[in-house]
């Protein structure tokens, strides 16, 4: 099945248009939408605010005025002025404070106060990448992935935030705020698209070295595309057909990779590092460092910390012959 | 002369017996400080600590300064490979660290140091020796963390040092040690200072200096004093127990012992959030001096300023969890700290708004002082309002830890701090050193500075907002940070390029910059009643103080107290309210003892980064150099 061509066709279009990509100006679900909204909202009484003081301070500066005997002849009638000035200046300050305070407790209400859903994922936090497991009634339609959560547009998705290490926070602007996944404690947030596309996330806590290379990428389906994907998520992977492939297969059978990784079909049941099982089906590699290309694929297993450095995944000392049928046969996992 | 006898004592000369040249050469030879090395090691006159506490900060400012040139030039353009991940998380760890504990608090502490004795008329601050301990703790833990960092084993984990990260599985090594250990340095010494500055305020204010004719820039150091007392202490305590994780084995912050990472970070931020008013306070000291001298006359609502900066001192302890509002606390407490961080809004605009009333009814001098004052309205006001939008749990959703908070941080302390402080700088350096600084220069200082940072600092809005996290090394070209980052790069160059103009006037003015003479802006409060730079006994003859501007008051001559001997250090002590004379009490003398304990304070704190031993062979070297520092001498009134 290669249900995610369409996704890998859209990714160019995704990464020109930008705005859509990570952002919590471009918002593309209904709490990223009211957070939006709210934004614009404080953002255009303070600046009103910020305009009104700036204004009395100019005209403050600019105001003519008399000579007077010195600095401390004082007249009672602008110390009275002044102080009604000054006393409507606060009372409007407490009034506006007053209501944003409510305005914000009534969004706080309306967004946080659910936490059903249909669908319930496990998201773990780990350094530097993110481990996300389906959750199903029947154990065996259970699956884990990495770094990238498909969803079904329009419907919300409960995400439980858990670390295997230190803290992270799991933020996709365009679809929700964020929520620290704090060790020791399940935190929960609910992400609904409202319509298909990627969305691109990345922790905004920081975690270490590659905080910076912590990207989540969130694909948005219509449901039945998306089912499409789940149920080939759910299978195990194929065993390769070509024996280059064959060859790749055995190389990763042989080699250290099946410490840490896992692949479903194959006796690889690793589990300290992504699940393998598709990764040729997701959009990037090293959780959103590289684009997913045989290339990059060859390019991250030859040298990991030289492009992610810090990474826990090592140098695997591979013979130059060895790096093709490898890539080959993680590309094909799909 | 108007003058007030206090109570002589029998046999010594008293200043009342002198003419007043003879008076100003003896009393300068009581208060002064010996020449040599020693001598400079020993000193306890305020003005000199302050001094140099005050370039100490600046060094500071600079170091951490340098530390911003560096992200800023690894952040201009995406996938950039100057600075790794490795060396980029200790420099941007270096520049919080260091502009929070050793630039932001010392240099607020650094100038009640050098001014407050001075406006409340007295000659020395209280326990000058604890501020000459104060001040080398302070310089020992500043250099240890640089040295550190020069050896690369600087912190790594930001200013903030969150566990788990910062504990013993996630950061081996000593790193996060040395970050832990200068904690303890610098709030050592800030408690101290700040101890010194509650009793100066307290007891030493010259007679007739009641609680409401005192200066409102001492009013500000002394409620800042008390927000460092309380403050300090939380964050202290999480240090000594990360501490002790890393070298003990507790298990404070291991959630899988029973402990729990989120109480590092209500620790932390019972301390962080006030320290951002701890940095904040002092620049509103600077504010309120700087106005009403400008403005021509005094401070409108003078009761309602302090008021508000006790509201303010009060409120900022309450404030703490809206740096954890993602963390999943429950959301009705969550909402509890919305309102209290907003409200905290009220008292801000008060002063913003008395401010305003006084340039309002005054008649502006625009010399650079006020013109960074100017520049504060501006940034400060822009920076609280983004303040309320991060005080709403929503909104703060999507900021939290970007870009976004960036800027409106910057905007508030570089805009309500160091915008205040470098007026102040121009204001107060004539008296510190005799010149005035090159006004020219200032005012080039002041536009370089202003566009510089608003050039730098308001893109980082907008690459928050576009989804750019703190604390990253690199971005990826396809994010579409890369022009924001690059003008914000081109900013910090501008705004380096403003503090370059500053150092140069500094050095070219304190040559040969115009002579001041006592008071140069016709200022009103007691600093600028005595020569420029002060003599080292402050007064030849404490003032008494009959109204809230005194120099505005007594345009003649500034009536006095006489009766403190003249061949010993004595100050008078005054009642807590209505500062009347209580007593004379003797000043301690310069001694070197403050300085080999914080030497021996300093070798305890490192070793215990290698070994809990160390406290217990170092506890008896320091109680040795304490009984020495303290060993009684033989007093006139104890007789």
């Amino acid at each position: 099945m290669r249900c995610c061509r369409p996704a890998l066709v859209a990714l160019p279009l995704t990464l020109t248009g930008c705005t859509g990509w990570q952002s919590s100006l471009d918002p593309q679900g209904p709490q990223a939408d009211t957070l939006a909204t709210m934004f614009w909202v404080f953002t255009a009484i303070l600046a009103l605010v910020w305009l009104l003081t700036m204004a009395a301070l100019f005209l403050s500066l600019r105001r003519a005025r008399a000579e007077r005997a010195g600095p401390l002849v004082l007249e009672p009638q602008a110390e009275r002025s002044m102080t009604r000035a000054v006393s409507a200046a606060v009372a409007f300050t407490a009034a506006i404070v007053i209501a944003l305070t409510v305005v914000s407790y009534a969004a706080q209400r309306a967004l946080f106060s659910s936490h059903e859903a249909p669908l319930t994922l496990l998201v773990k936090g780990h350094q530097w990448w993110w481990e996300v497991t389906y959750e199903d009634g029947q154990p065996s339609r259970r699956f884990t992935t990495a770094n990238e959560i498909h969803v079904p547009v329009g419907q919300p998705v409960l995400i439980k935030l858990q670390s295997s290490d230190v803290i992270h926070s799991f933020w996709v602007p365009s679809l929700a705020g964020k929520m620290d996944i704090v060790p020791g404690r399940e935190n929960r947030l609910v992400i609904e698209a409202s319509k298909d596309g990627i969305f691109r996330g990345q922790c905004a806590e920081f975690c270490g070295w590659q905080h910076a290379h912590m990207a989540i990428a969130v694909v948005a389906h219509p449901a039945e595309e998306f089912e499409r994907w789940r149920e080939n998520q759910i299978s195990a992977a194929e065993p390769p057909d070509d024996p280059l492939r064959k060859r790749g297969m055995e190389i990763f059978l042989s080699r250290p990779c099946v410490m840490c990784h896992q692949i479903r079909g194959t006796p690889a049941a690793g589990k300290v590092a992504p699940d393998l099982t598709h990764v040729g089906s997701r959009l990037h590699i090293a959780a959103g460092t590289l684009p997913n290309s045989r290339g990059n694929l060859a390019a991250w297993i030859t040298d990991p910390q030289g492009i992610k450095p810090g990474a826990h995944m090592p140098l695997m000392k591979l013979a130059g012959d060895e790096i093709e049928p490898l890539t080959r046969y993680l590309e094909g996992l799909r | 002369m108007s003058e007030t006898m206090l109570e002589p004592h029998a046999e010594e000369p008293l200043d009342t017996d002198l003419p007043d040249g003879e008076l100003a050469k003896r009393l300068a030879t009581t208060w002064g400080t010996a020449g040599g090395i020693i001598g400079a090691l020993s000193t306890v006159d305020h003005k000199i600590i302050g001094r140099r506490y005050i370039l100490t900060g600046f060094l500071f400012l600079i170091l951490g300064g340098l530390a911003a040139v560096a992200m800023r030039l690894q952040l201009a353009v995406p996938d950039n490979s100057l600075i790794g991940p490795d060396l980029y998380n200790q420099i941007f760890t270096m520049h919080g660290t260091t502009m929070m504990f050793l630039f932001g608090v010392p240099i607020g502490e650094a100038l009640a140091v050098y001014l407050v004795p001075l406006m409340v008329g007295t000659r020395n601050i209280a326990f000058p020796r604890l501020n000459a301990f104060s001040y080398y703790v302070y310089l020992f833990g500043g250099l240890m963390i640089w040295v550190a960092f020069a050896l690369n084993i600087g912190p790594d984990n930001g200013w903030f040092s969150y566990v788990p990260l910062a504990g013993p599985e996630f950061s081996p090594g000593k790193r996060a040690d040395f970050w832990a250990q200068l904690v303890t340095f610098t709030e050592v010494a800030a408690l101290a200072v700040a101890v010194e500055i509650v009793v100066t305020v307290l007891k030493l204010r010259a007679p007739g200096m009641t609680l409401d004719r005192i200066p409102l820039f001492v009013w500000a150091m002394f409620v800042n004093a008390f927000l460092i007392i309380f403050a300090m202490p939380a964050v202290m305590l999480g240090s000594t127990m990360l501490i002790l994780d890393r070298l003990l084995d507790t298990h404070f912050f291991n959630q899988a012992e029973g402990g729990d990472p989120l109480l590092w970070q209500h620790l932390f931020w019972f301390f962080g959030h006030p320290e951002v008013y701890i940095i904040f306070l002092p620049g509103t000291a600077f504010v309120s001096a700087i106005v009403a001298t400008f403005a021509r006359r005094p401070v409108f609502g003078y009761p309602a300023i302090v008021l508000s900066l006790i509201a303010t001192g009060f409120l900022s302890f309450g404030l703490w969890v809206h740096h954890m509002f993602t963390t999943g606390l429950p959301q009705l407490g969550a909402t509890f700290f919305t309102a209290s961080s907003m409200m905290i809004a009220i008292p801000t605009g008060i002063q913003i708004f008395c401010w305003i009333g006084t340039l309002w009814d005054g008649k502006p001098i625009y010399r650079t002082p006020l013109l960074f004052v100017l520049g504060f309205f501006f940034i400060f006001v822009a920076g609280g309002l983004s303040g309320v939008m991060l005080a709403s749990v929503p909104i703060d959703t999507q900021v939290h830890d970007t870009y976004f908070v960036v800027a409106h941080f910057h905007y508030v302390l570089i805009g309500g701090a160091v915008f205040p402080l470098i007026g102040a700088i121009y204001y107060w350096f004539p008296k510190f050193t005799g010149r005035m600084l090159g006004e020219r220069l200032g005012r080039c200082h002041f536009w370089l500075a202003f566009i510089g940072f608003n050039v730098a600092f308001f893109p980082m809005h907008i690459s928050g907002l576009r989804g750019m996290p703190r604390r990253v090394y690199t971005y990826p070209a396809e994010m579409g940070w890369d022009t924001l980052n690059l003008i914000s790069t081109l900013g910090a160059a501008l705004f380096v390029v403003s503090f370059l103009v500053f150092i140069y006037n500094v050095a070219a003015s304190a040559r040969g910059g115009d002579i001041a003479g006592d008071n140069p802006w016709d200022a009103a409060t007691l600093e600028w009643a005595t020569t420029s730079p002060p003599p080292p006994h402050n007064f030849d003859r404490i003032p008494f103080v009959t109204s809230r501007e005194p120099l505005w008051a007594e345009r003649e001559t500034l009536p006095v107290v006489t009766g403190l001997a003249v061949d010993k250090r004595e100050v008078v002590i005054t009642t807590t309210t209505e500062a009347r004379p209580d007593l004379k009490e003797s000043s301690p003398d310069p001694t070197v003892w403050p300085f080999v304990s914080a030497i021996v304070v300093t070798v305890i704190f490192i070793a215990t980064i290698f070994t809990p031993w160390a406290l217990a062979w170092g506890a008896p070297a320091a109680a040795l150099v304490m009984i020495a520092w303290f060993w009684p001498k033989s007093v006139e009134e104890d007789k």
